[in-house]
């Protein structure tokens, strides 16, 4: 049963960081694909690691694994935080459909919405 | 002082954990470790032990992390379809929200917490005004908005920290 269960989690982990990586891709510009990488590779090491955990239980390896998934929880959306701003500060381009972006405006910057079509 | 000795508490706990076993020179070490760091780092502890003590912010802790994991999964859902769909559904843009929260603490938790919602990421923060990347605007009115963004975690946050 609960090898059963941490397969399951193995692959919903696996699925998920797939996607993001896929994700990764897909978007068109720098912040998007940020949130494409925090968010579902968020989910799928946490889904390994707890596949991790299951399957190995109450011993050294299986409790290396749930510290390093809170570990991550933790530490991802400060990482992804400090990559976006990086990004918005040193003019990096939003893509062309982007509708908003108060960022510049409020510090009265020029436009860095990329233009096209 | 008081920060101090929660972070060798802490310290020695995540050793213990870490290393997995009793053998009393494993807690020596770690003992040793902590009381290190605690030494060089506990001034910059953001928390209080009057209120790491306080037995209500732990249960609105308790309560809260389910709620985080809910809208976390939610989030993965939400980018994994748009991923998936042909369109992509993108209609993104940077907006700003203004926040209720005092200490920084309960910002930055803030911050992480709407990172891991669906379709928002955490820009930028200065002081109680927080930019947010959000890959579909589905209003305009700032208020709606704040609303939509910060979901239910700046009811849990402000019992947490502030």
């Amino acid at each position: 049963m609960i090898s059963a269960l941490a397969l399951i989690s193995l692959w919903v982990g696996v699925v998920f960081v797939l996607l993001g990586a896929l994700g990764l891709v897909r978007f068109p510009d720098v912040y998007n694909r940020m949130q494409a990488a925090t968010k579902c590779v968020t989910l799928g090491v946490l889904g390994i690691m707890l596949g991790v955990f299951l399957r190995s239980g109450f011993n050294p390896l299986g409790i290396k694994a749930i510290i390093g998934a809170v570990f991550i929880l933790l530490t991802v959306p400060v990482s992804s935080h400090a990559l976006a701003r990086g990004s918005l500060i040193a003019g990096v381009k939003l893509w062309k459909g982007t509708v908003k972006d108060q960022f510049t405006e409020d510090r009265g910057g020029k436009s860095i919405i990329e233009e096209g079509k | 002082m008081s920060r101090r000795i929660a972070l060798f508490i802490a310290g020695l706990i995540i050793w213990l954990l870490l290393s997995w076993t009793l053998n009393y020179q494993e807690i020596i070490i770690g003992a040793v470790i902590a009381l290190i760091s605690a030494g060089m780092f506990g001034g910059y502890l953001p928390l209080e032990a009057k209120k790491l003590l306080n037995p209500v912010r732990w249960f609105w802790l308790l309560v809260y992390i389910p709620v985080f994991i809910w809208q976390c999964l939610k989030a993965n859902v939400d980018v994994a379809l748009r991923v998936l769909s042909p369109g992509l559904n993108l209609k993104p843009g940077i907006v700003k929200i203004k926040t209720s929260l005092k200490t920084e603490i309960a910002r930055v938790f803030l911050a992480n917490s709407i990172t891991m919602t669906p379709g928002t990421l955490t820009v930028e923060i200065q002081d109680d005004t927080l930019y947010i990347h959000w890959i579909e605007l589905r209003s305009t009115d700032p208020e709606e908005m704040a609303k939509m963004i910060k979901g239910p975690f700046e009811f849990f946050l402000a019992r947490i920290f502030d």
